[in-house]
Protein backbone atom coordinates (compact mmCIF):
# COMPACT_ATOMS: atom_id res chain seq x y z
CA UNK A 1 0.00 0.00 0.00
CA UNK A 2 1.21 3.49 -0.85
CA UNK A 3 -0.08 6.73 0.61
CA UNK A 4 0.05 10.30 -0.64
CA UNK A 5 -1.40 13.42 0.97
CA UNK A 6 -2.21 16.61 -0.95
CA UNK A 7 -3.31 19.76 0.88
CA UNK A 8 -6.06 21.95 -0.55
CA UNK A 9 -7.44 25.19 0.86
CA UNK A 10 -10.37 23.63 2.74
CA UNK A 11 -9.35 19.97 2.99
CA UNK A 12 -6.59 17.41 2.60
CA UNK A 13 -6.82 14.57 0.09
CA UNK A 14 -5.27 11.26 1.16
CA UNK A 15 -4.82 8.84 -1.71
CA UNK A 16 -4.04 5.19 -0.99
CA UNK A 17 -3.14 2.52 -3.48
CA UNK A 18 -3.11 -1.24 -3.14
CA UNK A 19 -4.47 -3.44 -0.42
CA UNK A 20 -5.71 -2.30 2.99
CA UNK A 21 -5.84 -5.20 5.47
CA UNK A 22 -4.63 -5.94 9.00
CA UNK A 23 -1.03 -5.70 7.77
CA UNK A 24 -1.33 -2.29 6.13
CA UNK A 25 -4.21 -0.59 8.02
CA UNK A 26 -1.92 0.75 10.81
CA UNK A 27 0.00 2.83 8.21
CA UNK A 28 -3.29 4.24 6.92
CA UNK A 29 -4.33 5.05 10.48
CA UNK A 30 -1.03 6.89 11.04
CA UNK A 31 -1.50 8.93 7.85
CA UNK A 32 -5.01 10.02 8.91
CA UNK A 33 -3.80 10.78 12.44
CA UNK A 34 -0.97 12.93 11.06
CA UNK A 35 -3.51 15.09 9.20
CA UNK A 36 -5.84 15.42 12.20
CA UNK A 37 -2.95 16.08 14.61
CA UNK A 38 -1.87 18.85 12.26
CA UNK A 39 -5.13 20.62 13.17
CA UNK A 40 -6.97 19.71 9.95
CA UNK A 41 -10.32 17.97 10.14
CA UNK A 42 -11.50 18.03 6.54
CA UNK A 43 -10.29 14.92 4.72
CA UNK A 44 -11.09 13.35 1.36
CA UNK A 45 -9.99 9.71 1.11
CA UNK A 46 -9.37 8.93 -2.56
CA UNK A 47 -9.89 5.18 -3.06
CA UNK A 48 -9.42 5.12 -6.85
CA UNK A 49 -6.30 2.93 -6.55
CA UNK A 50 -7.43 0.83 -3.55
CA UNK A 51 -8.16 -2.71 -4.68
CA UNK A 52 -9.12 -4.23 -1.33
CA UNK A 53 -10.20 -3.01 2.11
CA UNK A 54 -11.01 -5.34 5.02
CA UNK A 55 -13.07 -4.53 8.13
CA UNK A 56 -9.83 -3.48 9.88
CA UNK A 57 -9.35 -0.79 7.21
CA UNK A 58 -13.01 0.19 7.29
CA UNK A 59 -12.72 0.64 11.05
CA UNK A 60 -9.83 3.08 10.48
CA UNK A 61 -12.22 5.15 8.34
CA UNK A 62 -14.87 5.17 11.08
CA UNK A 63 -12.33 6.10 13.78
CA UNK A 64 -11.03 8.90 11.54
CA UNK A 65 -14.59 10.13 11.03
CA UNK A 66 -15.02 10.24 14.83
CA UNK A 67 -11.83 12.33 15.15
CA UNK A 68 -12.81 14.70 12.31
CA UNK A 69 -16.36 15.25 13.59
CA UNK A 70 -15.01 15.99 17.05
CA UNK A 71 -13.05 18.88 15.53
CA UNK A 72 -16.02 20.12 13.49
CA UNK A 73 -14.89 18.58 10.20
CA UNK A 74 -15.60 15.40 8.29
CA UNK A 75 -14.06 12.54 6.33
CA UNK A 76 -15.54 11.79 2.92
CA UNK A 77 -14.74 9.02 0.43
CA UNK A 78 -14.33 9.23 -3.32
CA UNK A 79 -13.87 6.77 -6.19
CA UNK A 80 -15.00 3.63 -4.35
CA UNK A 81 -14.84 0.54 -6.59
CA UNK A 82 -18.23 -0.99 -7.33
CA UNK A 83 -17.34 -4.38 -5.79
CA UNK A 84 -16.42 -2.73 -2.45
CA UNK A 85 -19.66 -0.83 -1.98
CA UNK A 86 -21.62 -3.71 -0.43
CA UNK A 87 -18.99 -4.32 2.25
CA UNK A 88 -18.82 -0.59 3.03
CA UNK A 89 -22.56 -0.70 3.56
CA UNK A 90 -22.43 -3.87 5.69
CA UNK A 91 -19.59 -2.51 7.83
CA UNK A 92 -21.58 0.64 8.62
CA UNK A 93 -19.33 3.03 6.69
CA UNK A 94 -22.15 4.19 4.39
CA UNK A 95 -24.22 5.17 7.45
CA UNK A 96 -21.55 7.54 8.75
CA UNK A 97 -19.39 8.65 5.81
CA UNK A 98 -20.45 10.49 2.62
CA UNK A 99 -19.32 8.84 -0.61
CA UNK A 100 -18.71 10.91 -3.75
CA UNK A 101 -18.28 9.73 -7.33
CA UNK A 102 -15.58 12.24 -8.33
CA UNK A 103 -12.79 14.17 -6.67
CA UNK A 104 -13.95 17.67 -7.67
CA UNK A 105 -17.36 17.17 -6.03
CA UNK A 106 -15.74 15.59 -2.95
CA UNK A 107 -13.31 18.50 -2.48
CA UNK A 108 -16.15 20.93 -3.25
CA UNK A 109 -18.22 19.51 -0.37
CA UNK A 110 -15.99 21.39 2.11
CA UNK B 1 -8.72 -29.73 -3.25
CA UNK B 2 -5.79 -27.26 -3.83
CA UNK B 3 -4.34 -26.61 -0.37
CA UNK B 4 -1.69 -24.26 0.97
CA UNK B 5 -0.37 -23.74 4.47
CA UNK B 6 0.55 -20.29 5.79
CA UNK B 7 2.12 -19.02 9.01
CA UNK B 8 -0.54 -16.97 10.81
CA UNK B 9 0.90 -13.55 10.08
CA UNK B 10 -0.88 -10.50 8.66
CA UNK B 11 1.79 -10.20 5.96
CA UNK B 12 0.45 -13.48 4.52
CA UNK B 13 -3.11 -12.17 4.08
CA UNK B 14 -2.33 -10.84 0.59
CA UNK B 15 -0.99 -14.24 -0.56
CA UNK B 16 -4.00 -16.06 0.93
CA UNK B 17 -6.30 -13.57 -0.80
CA UNK B 18 -4.55 -14.12 -4.13
CA UNK B 19 -4.78 -17.92 -3.76
CA UNK B 20 -8.58 -17.94 -3.26
CA UNK B 21 -9.25 -15.12 -5.75
CA UNK B 22 -7.53 -17.02 -8.53
CA UNK B 23 -9.74 -20.06 -7.93
CA UNK B 24 -12.90 -17.92 -7.69
CA UNK B 25 -11.99 -16.29 -11.01
CA UNK B 26 -11.45 -19.71 -12.57
CA UNK B 27 -14.91 -20.71 -11.34
CA UNK B 28 -16.34 -17.90 -13.49
CA UNK B 29 -17.31 -15.57 -10.62
CA UNK B 30 -17.73 -11.89 -11.49
CA UNK B 31 -15.55 -9.17 -9.88
CA UNK B 32 -17.98 -8.56 -7.00
CA UNK B 33 -18.20 -12.27 -6.18
CA UNK B 34 -14.41 -12.75 -6.35
CA UNK B 35 -14.08 -9.76 -4.02
CA UNK B 36 -16.66 -11.26 -1.64
CA UNK B 37 -14.73 -14.55 -1.39
CA UNK B 38 -11.45 -12.70 -0.83
CA UNK B 39 -13.00 -10.48 1.85
CA UNK B 40 -14.62 -13.39 3.73
CA UNK B 41 -11.33 -15.31 3.75
CA UNK B 42 -9.35 -12.25 4.87
CA UNK B 43 -11.77 -11.63 7.75
CA UNK B 44 -11.66 -15.30 8.76
CA UNK B 45 -7.84 -15.45 8.73
CA UNK B 46 -7.57 -12.17 10.65
CA UNK B 47 -9.93 -13.59 13.30
CA UNK B 48 -7.87 -16.81 13.52
CA UNK B 49 -4.64 -14.83 14.01
CA UNK B 50 -6.06 -12.20 16.36
CA UNK B 51 -8.67 -14.09 18.39
CA UNK B 52 -7.73 -17.76 17.82
CA UNK B 53 -3.95 -17.72 18.20
CA UNK B 54 -3.92 -14.41 20.09
CA UNK B 55 -1.26 -12.81 17.91
CA UNK B 56 0.96 -13.15 14.87
CA UNK B 57 3.36 -16.01 14.22
CA UNK B 58 1.84 -18.30 16.86
CA UNK B 59 0.37 -20.96 14.58
CA UNK B 60 -0.51 -22.05 11.06
CA UNK B 61 -3.52 -21.65 8.82
CA UNK B 62 -4.23 -24.30 6.21
CA UNK B 63 -6.25 -22.93 3.32
CA UNK B 64 -8.02 -25.25 0.88
CA UNK B 65 -10.12 -23.89 -1.96
CA UNK B 66 -11.84 -25.59 -4.86
CA UNK B 67 -14.43 -25.18 -7.56
CA UNK B 68 -17.58 -27.25 -6.93
CA UNK B 69 -20.54 -27.87 -9.27
CA UNK B 70 -22.42 -25.06 -7.49
CA UNK B 71 -19.64 -22.53 -6.98
CA UNK B 72 -16.61 -22.34 -4.70
CA UNK B 73 -15.80 -23.92 -1.33
CA UNK B 74 -13.08 -22.59 1.00
CA UNK B 75 -11.87 -24.51 4.04
CA UNK B 76 -9.63 -22.91 6.65
CA UNK B 77 -8.06 -25.10 9.32
CA UNK B 78 -6.21 -23.82 12.36
CA UNK B 79 -4.95 -25.30 15.60
CA UNK B 80 -5.81 -22.46 17.97
CA UNK B 81 -7.94 -22.64 21.13
CA UNK B 82 -10.97 -21.76 19.01
CA UNK B 83 -13.98 -19.71 20.00
CA UNK B 84 -17.76 -19.84 20.06
CA UNK B 85 -19.13 -17.87 17.08
CA UNK B 86 -22.43 -17.50 18.94
CA UNK B 87 -20.63 -15.35 21.54
CA UNK B 88 -19.74 -12.73 18.91
CA UNK B 89 -22.48 -10.10 18.63
CA UNK B 90 -23.52 -8.66 15.29
CA UNK B 91 -22.43 -5.04 14.93
CA UNK B 92 -25.03 -2.37 15.71
CA UNK B 93 -24.98 0.59 13.31
CA UNK B 94 -28.06 2.29 14.75
CA UNK B 95 -26.00 3.83 17.57
CA UNK B 96 -24.42 7.29 17.28
CA UNK B 97 -20.96 7.31 15.64
CA UNK B 98 -19.12 7.93 18.96
CA UNK B 99 -20.59 4.73 20.43
CA UNK B 100 -19.73 2.51 17.47
CA UNK B 101 -17.63 -0.59 18.32
CA UNK B 102 -15.54 -2.66 15.87
CA UNK B 103 -16.31 -6.04 17.44
CA UNK B 104 -18.22 -8.54 15.32
CA UNK B 105 -17.81 -6.82 11.95
CA UNK B 106 -15.49 -9.51 10.52
CA UNK B 107 -17.78 -12.45 11.30
CA UNK B 108 -20.81 -10.47 10.13
CA UNK B 109 -19.09 -9.70 6.80
CA UNK B 110 -18.12 -13.39 6.36
CA UNK B 111 -21.75 -14.45 6.83
CA UNK B 112 -23.04 -11.78 4.46
CA UNK B 113 -20.43 -12.34 1.74
CA UNK B 114 -20.77 -16.14 1.63
CA UNK B 115 -23.86 -18.34 1.23
CA UNK B 116 -22.86 -20.86 3.90
CA UNK B 117 -20.46 -20.51 6.86
CA UNK B 118 -19.90 -23.49 9.19
CA UNK B 119 -17.50 -23.81 12.12
CA UNK B 120 -16.35 -27.06 13.69
CA UNK B 121 -13.94 -27.14 16.62
CA UNK B 122 -11.76 -30.14 17.37
CA UNK B 123 -8.80 -29.95 19.78
CA UNK B 124 -6.99 -32.82 18.00
CA UNK B 125 -7.71 -32.38 14.28
CA UNK B 126 -7.90 -28.60 14.46
CA UNK B 127 -10.70 -26.11 13.92
CA UNK B 128 -12.32 -26.23 10.52
CA UNK B 129 -14.17 -23.33 8.95
CA UNK B 130 -16.04 -24.19 5.76
CA UNK B 131 -17.41 -21.36 3.62
CA UNK B 132 -19.34 -21.81 0.39
CA UNK B 133 -20.36 -19.33 -2.25
CA UNK B 134 -22.78 -20.25 -4.98
CA UNK B 135 -22.33 -19.10 -8.53
CA UNK B 136 -25.35 -16.98 -9.45
CA UNK B 137 -26.82 -16.30 -12.90
CA UNK B 138 -25.15 -12.88 -13.13
CA UNK B 139 -21.67 -14.45 -13.19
Amino acid sequence: MELQTTSYKRCDVLKASGRIDSQTAPALEQAFNAIVNDGKSGIVFDMSAVDFISSRGLWVLLETQKACKKEGGKLVLVNVAEEMKESLDLAGVKHFVEIYADLITAVGSF
Amino acid sequence: MPTRKFIGRYENLAAIGKFVSRIAQKAGFDAAQVYAVQLAVDEACTNIIEHGYGGEGLGEIECACDITPGGVTVQLRDWSAGFNPEDIPSPNYTVPLEQLKPRGAGLYLMRQMMDDVQFSFDPVRGNLLTMKKRKTDSS
